[in-house]
């Protein structure tokens, strides 16, 4: 199941939801991001929730406050959580964080 | 620094607005454009100024709307200085809002990296605060040497 009505394209394929982000993560939008994000994990319970950062532009310390409070919220309802496909530019921020010490971090492209 | 003859500049000012975040990492790109810098380096510049800005936007005036300010150079050297300031609430403890992982509000998701970010990007940072009268942000990054022209 594909959906692209919120703005956020989301692929729910068993009981893996993978979120896929784009453009700008900044403080401005981080807020909105998040409240989709929630919304697909309480309506679709995901046993896995998988975040592509593939067609992300632009990434700051928001974007990782955004990613970590997935993860935790993930944690808390006992969901497998990744991260996928950082571009180099976001895999700076993640290892200065040292974000690898709790979060699946893969590359597939 | 002094000995090296500035080649441009630019001051901007704007209200607090988180969408004058985007705004304000889109004209440090283009004013740093036009030293040709490297992808990398455009964005590690984008990304302090962006994080320098949204400090001002969520904590310099957390409840209230205020001015930015964004003053932008560039050297003949290949030297990159801004300065990033506000006039909000100040920072009581300077050397503690540095430490990594630092956050007034966690309750917003802020990670508390925005200063560790600037640090790891930039050549140099410098904070300047006093409580109740504002906050200033200066960074500088060298950028690398062009490439020889053929």
């Amino acid at each position: 199941m594909t959906e692209q009505s919120t703005g956020i394209k989301s692929i729910t394929s068993g009981k893996t939801l993978t979120v896929f982000l784009d453009g700008d993560i900044d403080h401005h939008n981080a807020r909105m991001i998040r409240s989709k994000i929630d919304t697909k994990i309480y309506i679709q319970r995901p046993d896995e929730l998988i975040l592509d950062l593939s067609r992300v532009c632009f990434m700051d310390s928001s974007g990782l406050g955004l990613i970590l409070g997935r993860y935790t919220k993930a944690v808390e309802l006992g969901i497998v959580f990744k991260v996928v496909n950082p571009t180099p530019q976001i895999r700076k921020i993640l290892d200065l964080a040292g974000t690898e010490r709790l979060i699946k971090i893969e590359q597939y492209q | 620094m002094s000995k090296n003859t500035l080649i441009n500049q630019t001051k901007i000012v704007f209200p607090s607005y988180s969408a004058n975040e985007a705004f304000a990492r889109s004209a440090a790109a283009s004013f740093v454009s036009q030293m040709n810098p490297t992808y990398d380096e455009l964005s590690d510049i984008k990304c302090a100024v962006s994080e320098a800005v949204t400090n001002a936007i969520v904590h310099a005036y957390r409840d209230v709307l205020g001015d930015v300010t964004l003053i932008m150079k560039m050297y003949d050297n290949r030297l990159f200085y801004a300065e990033i300031r506000d006039r909000g609430c100040g920072i009581p403890d300077v050397e503690e809002a540095m430490r990594p992982l630092f956050t007034t509000d966690p309750e917003n998701e802020r990670s508390g990296m925005g200063f560790t970010i600037i640090d790891n990007f930039m050549d140099s940072l410098k904070v300047t605060s006093a409580v109740n009268k504002g906050t200033k942000i200066v960074i500088t990054k060298k950028l690398s040497l062009l490439p020889i022209q053929k």
